[in-house]
């Protein structure tokens, strides 16, 4: 009798044998509507604004005050409010999902993380200038009881005024990405760790916080990618008072006078620079941790 | 940073009981721990706060509750939401019919692409909105593509605008619905029995990422439902720009429209974790704009 | 000496009783198995001696010391969980050595002792791999190593071989207990596999539905099996109806063919219907097995190895039973439809029960 094995069962002869092939609508689309932006941005970015030449001026103007000032604007809002809202999402979530409180309050946080992390824009920064402006609603009520915020000098319309509000989606996407990495951590472990005679505060020292350190990183890194990218927030909250790099590209790709649409292309590969080194940051991280974690 | 220090039991902290009467779990697992409740807390009134000043606002005008019904007699709300929902409808669903075939081609047939195709799903976070509007703008406002030169063109443009911003979600939403169903076995099922590529999409993947295409659509009508700066400069009449035109000359109307927007928004997500409730896979994250 | 001792522990989760009444005293150095399917509360029970659960009643005492309301931290227990359990951010190393470090151990007597349990569990060029670079068995060594390296007073097991192949569980098992009795370290092993807990335990602690069936020592729970739970949980059973003749001479009959079982019956009247339980090794084909003989059909032949198992139909109730000759190479088994004779001693024939036998006349245990 002669044995034969059975034929495989992907019929895959059938059908177009490159594997790229049903890939290729999405690649179109990539092409057409991602790549080819990105392709004007670059090649702007080196062209002389007027003939076209090429040249590298436009990057040169970088270094200008105005535009300095705005990359470090941005990077400093944008690393206050990873930081910031990395730090307390983290702890939003820990409470919801370790603390032990009741489960609705785990949903109700999720739900409205879900809607807070895209109430962004112009609706946001309204709701904090009713909230925190000269005759905001807080203000008001802060003052009837001695604390009077402006007196200070502060004023909502500022970086830290920006800062504040940024945190509003900050915090909850915060708590979306590291809910399921908490989750992650297995009853077991903690129970282990308090087999073998660990407190809680040890098994957080050295078993949870280790494990989920890359993730906290990758996260807060994602945080800052997202704040550095925000910007009608910004605008409807300043005006424009603060620059911004959003807020610059903006001004010198489609503003009326003095515009320089070169430098403002220049910028936006500065600051696709940033988001890339930061998207390549928080895959890196990624990739550790589900290492560990298989 | 120290972690809360949750669920430390007291050392000691009952008496040995050794036969007497029931004596119940010790009380650390009906009561939260206090730290979490500090801290929730501490993020209901942040959160909270804001809204509560919206709605405040939205209420002085005279007389109760005209900011409400102003907004809603203003055509122009009605018209640009409507706009923007079916903009984001069609967004959602042409983003459906291109991202799952690929997804799930990625899955099965080309694994080794998958860095590559997650790279450029990756792509739209790395440029600014404003950097991708005025892109398109230049590559598509003249022949052979002009888009810009219609109205028509211009909501295309709009259209495919959206659906690369939206393109993380989808993707992601899309790819975790799949990792949850063995795509590899249903497949060969559905092959065995005569079914062709089509008919497996349609009849069998689809309808088992029910709740991973719900999350991420959701996500996108909100994206583009709140969107601004493309729809601005691409002069279309979305609810982003209504908004920050009601924001630039009134002043409780802004409030209001808020408000109801962001209701809204919840409601739906509360109607999207209870239809995706025992599901396994999970509502997809948000982001700025 | 009485080393661990278990007095009337219950466990109540709402109106539910996972644990009823649990008593047990092991001596120092015992090897005791928890044995029962899904849901008999075993686990439960060893979570309670660990201090993952609180009893709702009753107590635990460790070496003459009351652990029962100490929390898990302070109790000096080893648990070797299910799942493993090892922490992914630290190498085989840095786990084994957490007890100790845990209690401010010197570093140096740390390493000491890791390298000693590296070498007791045979991996000892393995130390500074990560968990996921270890198979499933050398990952449950090394959970076993770290139970074991802050010598515990008593070291628990939950189902540690339930996730592995079954070759390398009977070469691990046998790890375990070579350790265990090197050790001599009070030891608690909860699984669902009666052959584990046979091979393995100085006594076992058969459980059902949250109470203990019986308790005893591996030859005595399978050979005298106190209640039909036990009878048909431990080992593979023949279990036939039976009608009384003569209960006070033990004669009945089956299948319309008398037989004697091993003891008088005294909890049912003659003419009443019992459940007798047999013993598959204990039937021989053939005349010379015993004074008992029932006439069958043979239906079905099945080799197992280093056992052929042959089931034979009673013509008359037309109810099968099935019995174990060893594999002779140098014999065939009976052929299909052949008239037998299966003889067995009468110690054989268990009356476990009153009433009608249950549907499944063949109930596999293992």
């Amino acid at each position: 009798m002669i044995e034969r094995d059975a034929p495989p069962a992907r019929p895959a002869r059938r059908f177009l044998s490159f594997s790229w092939a049903g890939l290729v609508p999405f690649f179109l689309f990539s092409a057409m509507f991602l790549g080819l932006p990105l392709a004007f941005l670059a090649i702007g970015s080196i062209a002389d604004n007027k003939t076209g030449a090429p040249t590298l001026d436009n990057y040169a103007a970088l270094s200008t005050q105005s535009v300095a000032t705005a990359f470090r604007n941005s990077i400093e809002v944008s690393l206050v409010t990873a930081i910031v809202g990395g730090i307390f999402g983290f702890l939003l979530a820990v409470a919801v999902i370790l603390g032990r409180l009741p489960r609705i309050l785990r949903s109700a946080l999720m739900t409205f993380s879900g809607v807070a992390s895209n109430f962004a824009g112009i609706p946001l920064a309204l709701a904090f200038t009713y909230t925190l402006s000269t005759t905001g609603i807080l203000t008001v009520v802060l003052n009837s009881i001695g604390i009077h915020l402006y007196a200070g000098g502060f004023t909502i319309f500022s970086k830290i005024g920006i800062e504040i509000v940024y945190l509003y989606f900050q915090f909850p996407l915060m708590v979306l990405i590291i809910a399921p990495a908490i989750d992650g951590l297995k009853p077991e472990w903690r129970e282990a760790a308090e087999n073998m005679g660990a407190t809680g505060f040890q098994y957080w020292r050295r078993i949870a916080l280790p494990i989920l350190t890359p993730t906290l990183l990758g996260s807060m890194i994602l945080l800052f990618g997202n704040s550095f990218g925000a910007q009608a927030t910004a605008y409807q909250l300043t005006a424009g008072q603060v620059s911004l790099v959003p807020l610059a590209i903006g001004n010198q790709i489609s503003g009326d006078v003095l515009h320089n649409v070169g430098l403002g292309y220049a910028m936006a590969m500065g600051m696709v620079a940033v988001m890339g080194i930061s998207i390549v940051g928080y895959t890196l991280l990624q990739r550790r941790s589900e290492r560990w974690l298989r | 940073m120290t972690g809360p220090a949750i669920g430390p039991r007291a050392p000691g902290a009952l008496e040995s009981v050794a036969t007497s009467a029931v004596t119940a779990d010790r009380p650390r697992r009906n009561w939260g721990s206090p730290w979490a409740w500090i801290i929730f807390l501490i993020g209901v009134l942040y959160f909270t706060v804001p809204l509560i000043a919206t709605f405040i606002i939205s209420m002085r005008a005279k007389p109760l509750f005209a900011a409400y019904t102003n907004s809603f007699a203003d055509p122009r709300f009605f018209s640009s939401l409507i706009y923007s929902f079916v903009i984001g409808l069609i967004t959602v669903a042409l983003s459906i019919a291109l991202i799952v075939p690929t997804a799930y081609w990625v899955r099965l047939r080309a694994p080794r692409l998958r860095p590559f195709v997650e790279f450029i799903t990756l792509l739209p976070f790395v440029i600014p909105p404003v950097v991708l509007v005025f892109g398109l703008i230049r590559a598509y406002s003249r022949p052979p593509l002009p888009f810009t030169n219609t109205d028509i063109g211009s909501s295309a443009l709009l259209v495919f605008a959206y659906i690369v911003l939206s393109l993380p979600y989808m993707y992601r939403s899309v790819d975790s619905g799949l990792r949850a169903i063995d795509i590899r076995t249903l497949t060969e099922a559905a092959q065995s029995m005569g079914a062709g590529w089509f008919t497996i999409l349609v009849r069998i993947i689809l309808p088992n990422l029910r709740v991973a295409l719900l999350s991420g659509a959701f996500l996108s009508l909100a994206i583009v439902i709140g969107e601004f700066t493309m729809a601005v400069y691409l002069a279309r009449p979305a609810f982003g720009p209504y908004l920050a035109l009601l924001g630039a000359n009134r002043t409780y109307e802004p409030a209001a429209v808020s408000l109801i927007s962001f209701g809204v928004t919840w409601l739906a997500m509360i109607a999207i974790a209870l239809i995706g409730r025992g599901s396994r896979t999970r509502i997809q994250v948000g982001g700025a704009h | 000496m009485t080393f661990l001792e278990l007095t009337g522990v219950q466990k109540r989760f709402g109106d539910v009783a996972a644990v009823e009444d649990f008593n047990l005293a092991a001596e120092r150095g015992e090897f005791v198995s928890f044995l029962g399917p899904s849901g008999c509360g075993k686990t439960t029970t060893l979570r309670m001696i660990a201090g993952f659960e609180l009893p709702t009643h009753g107590s635990i005492v460790i070496d003459d010391v009351d652990v029962t309301h100490r929390p898990p931290n302070q109790r000096n227990v080893g648990m070797v969980f299910q799942s493993y359990a090892l922490f992914p951010n630290m190498t085989v190393a840095g786990n084994i050595g957490f007890g100790l470090r845990v209690r401010k151990r010197p570093s140096a007597q740390i390493a000491k002792r890791v390298s000693e349990l590296l070498a007791l569990i045979h991996l000892e060029d393995r130390g500074n791999r990560y968990p996921y670079q270890l198979s499933g068995g050398q990952q449950q060594r090394v959970a076993l190593a770290r139970a074991l390296a802050f010598e515990p007073q008593v070291l628990l097991l939950d189902e540690p071989l339930s996730a592995l192949d079954a070759k390398i569980r009977i070469v691990l098992r046998k790890e375990i207990r070579t350790i265990q009795r090197q050790l001599g370290i009070t030891t608690v092993y909860v699984t669902h596999d009666q052959e584990e807990a046979l091979s393995l335990s100085d006594r076992v602690v058969v459980m059902s539905e949250g109470r203990i069936e019986q308790i005893g020592a591996p030859a005595d729970i399978y050979n005298f099996p106190a209640t039909p739970f036990v009878a048909s949980f431990v080992g593979t059973l023949n279990l036939l109806a039976a009608k009384v003749i003569d209960g006070g001479e033990g004669r009945i009959s089956v299948d319309g063919q008398e037989i004697r079982s091993a003891k008088p019956i005294t909890d049912a009247h003659d003419g009443s219907t019992v459940t007798i339980a047999l013993r598959p090794e204990s039937i021989e084909l053939g005349e010379g097995g015993g004074v008992n003989r029932l006439r069958g059909v043979v239906e079905d032949t099945s080799f197992l190895g280093s056992i052929v198992r042959i089931r034979v139909r009673l013509p008359e109730s037309q109810t099968t039973l099935s019995l174990d000759t060893f594999n002779d190479p140098n014999l065939d088994p009976p052929a299909i439809d052949e008239t037998v004779t299966l003889s067995f001693p009468r110690e054989a024939c268990l009356v476990i029960g009153s009433g009608p036998a249950p549907v499944v006349d063949v109930v596999a245990g293992a």
